[in-house]
């Protein structure tokens, strides 16, 4: 069992010793150098991850960010049970456990107790499109509760007021934006009551003023229902509105772990300021500038160069 | 210069037999690429059928397990309800086409009476089921499959696994059992069509009257005939569906996957359907069936 999940408290330990051992009792994620790899057109396995390694704890919202192709989309697949990882460990503690549970060596039907705990939003929406909105929120419902009709309904209506998308709730997903399509996936994530919720780029594809709606919704949510929220995203407006702390990853490496105030000061510094080469990185990433360690490392040509600086 | 083009004949020497070789071997290795994907291909949707029945005998005796029955109906009228019309009007015309085509033969043997044994024979025990098998793997076949890739492409299989929903249960399930039903239905519209077709032909062009025409059918066939008929059309239906789901649900690739796995569909469902009934005449024959 890794080092975070021992969760015994001595009777002689200090104030701190039973801060720290509280802390570690709230943790609801525990990932462990976690690896998985791919195989390229050659049929070589090439890394997307590597060795990462963080912890979420109960009620907070953390957002995982990095460039495209840092990785992840692959972790959030990794997380939710879609990709079999090839090493390290990824432990959920809900709390209706009684000690935490390793995904990587649980069986279907454990993992399946797991995810009903568990609510995603996909990057679309993913909606079922021969469903009807109502629908859509109702099928978990149907699908894991013994409950009346009736009373589906009622919870029904209530998520999606919660979303403020009670009128659309006759509509087919064709019939939605894209802001909607992300709202009512949000309800029909929230259907059973979930203690986590993963969410797939929640800005992606909106305009500024849905994008901020969705943000106030997730904050929303977690504050209503304190569920813990774990955000994929390369939103850096959306990420800073929302994030407690924030996992940078960077060709499938985690560069940093830390609280949002940390990386509101690597963003707000001068580059040349900083010392470290993971925080000149991240500044780079955050600031969106076009020349630096991140640019440089992928191994921009001359002319690429010369392209973007004119 | 005389050294200079030997140097350069050497090296066109030394290069031929090396791109020969390396042709050779991208050849083979591709061969063997296909031959394994094939392989592979058969494999997972043996583990597809395997897990569907898996579903099927949990449904029928665990009492929290469904698949649905409203999913069922409405495959049922997609699948089934939807390509009678079709059925009908090609049966329709494999009907006339025998009689036509049989009718000198039989002429010149003195027995034009018997059209009506060979059409019905021909037709119940063989072009009904197969005929529908074809038209479905077609009809409804590449439209499951469209529709189960369109599902993976735009996340709906995996925001069914994120609900702890099992996507075999909730869709193959009702796929597989509608086409299996279904089929089997059609295949008896298919061979009641068929041999319509053949009196109105054998009626209006070969002046056989409906009477007799009618009485030769019922001699000729047994109860045998229409079962294994209808025994083959089940098992074409299983096939079409299985391999249409398969396709479906290993898309990849965006709307090309989609378009590539529809076509997939219907050509690997006509050669299994095909391969099939070769197996199953061989199979009754050697049984005397």
């Amino acid at each position: 069992m890794p080092y975070s999940l021992r969760f015994s408290i001595h009777s002689d330990s200090n104030s701190s010793d039973f801060a720290l051992a509280k802390r570690e009792s709230d943790i609801v994620i525990s990932v462990r150098e976690l690896r998985k790899s791919f195989p390229n057109d050659e049929g070589i396995d090439v890394n997307v991850l590597e060795a990462v390694t963080f912890d979420v704890h109960r009620g907070e919202t953390v957002v995982i960010m990095g460039g495209s192709g840092c990785g992840k989309s692959t972790l959030l697949n990794c997380l939710i049970g879609e990709y079999r990882i090839d090493g390290g460990s990824i432990h959920y503690h809900t709390q209706q456990m009684e000690c935490a549970l390793d995904i990587t060596e649980s069986t279907e039907k454990q993992f399946d107790g797991i995810r009903k705990r568990l609510g995603i939003l996909f990057q679309s929406g993913a909606l079922f499109n021969s469903l009807t909105v109502a629908e859509n929120v109702a099928l978990p419902l149907k699908e894991h509760s013994f409950v009346d009709d009736s009373i589906i309904d009622i919870v029904v209506t209530m998520k999606l007021q919660q979303v403020k998308m009670l009128a659309h709730r006759d509509k087919y997903p064709a019939q939605l934006s894209g802001g909607q399509k992300k709202r009512a996936g949000l309800a029909r994530a929230t259907s059973l009551d979930p203690e986590i919720l993963y969410y797939d780029e929640p800005s992606a594809g909106l305009d500024p003023v849905t994008s901020a709606a969705i943000d106030d919704l997730i904050m929303d949510l977690s504050k209503k229902l304190n569920v813990t929220s774990v955000v994929v995203t390369h939103e850096m407006d959306s990420a800073f509105r929302i994030a407690d702390r924030m996992v940078m990853l960077d060709k499938g490496r985690v560069l940093k772990i830390g609280d949002r105030g940390e990386f509101e000061r690597i963003r707000d510094a001068d580059p040349r300021s900083l010392t470290n080469d993971n925080e000149k990185l991240i500044n780079q990433f955050l600031n969106g500038y076009s020349e630096g360690p991140l640019t440089d490392a992928e191994g921009l040509s001359q002319f690429e160069r010369l392209l973007i600086n004119g | 210069m005389n050294g200079e083009r030997d140097t350069s004949q050497t090296r066109q020497l030394s290069s031929w037999p090396r791109r020969l070789a390396e042709e050779t071997g991208e050849f083979a290795g591709g061969k063997i690429d296909g031959t394994l994907a094939i392989v592979e291909s058969i494999g997972e949707t043996g583990y597809l059928l395997g897990s569907t029945l898996k579903w099927i005998f949990k449904s029928l005796f665990q009492k929290n397990v469904t698949f649905g029955r409203n999913a069922l109906a409405e495959q049922m009228t997609r699948v089934g309800v939807n390509s009678i019309g079709i059925v009908i009007l090609v049966q329709m015309f494999i009907g006339c086409i025998l009689a036509l085509q049989l009718a000198p033969t039989l002429e010149s043997y003195g027995q034009l009476e018997k059209v009506a044994d060979v059409v019905a024979i021909a037709i119940v025990r063989e072009l009904g089921p197969l005929i529908t098998a074809i038209v479905l793997s077609g009809f409804a076949g590449a439209s499951i499959a469209a529709e189960l890739g369109a599902m993976v492409e735009s996340e709906e299989i995996k925001a069914l696994k994120a609900h702890a929903i099992n996507p075999i249960r909730f869709l193959i399930v009702p796929r597989f059992l509608s086409t299996v039903i279904m089929i089997v239905g059609l295949a008896v519209i298919a061979d009641v069509i068929g041999v319509i077709g053949g009196l109105l032909t054998s009626w209006f062009v070969l002046g056989i009257s409906p009477d007799a025409y009618m009485e030769s059918t019922q001699n000729a066939l047994v109860t045998k005939d229409f079962i294994t008929g209808l025994v083959k059309a089940g098992v074409f239906g299983a096939l079409v569906s299985l391999i249409a789901c398969h396709a479906g649900m290993t898309v990849r690739g965006g709307a090309v996957g989609v378009g590539r796995a529809t076509t997939s569909t219907v050509v690997k469902s006509i050669v299994a359907i095909i391969g099939m009934d070769a197996v199953f005449t061989a199979i009754f024959y050697s049984f005397g069936l």
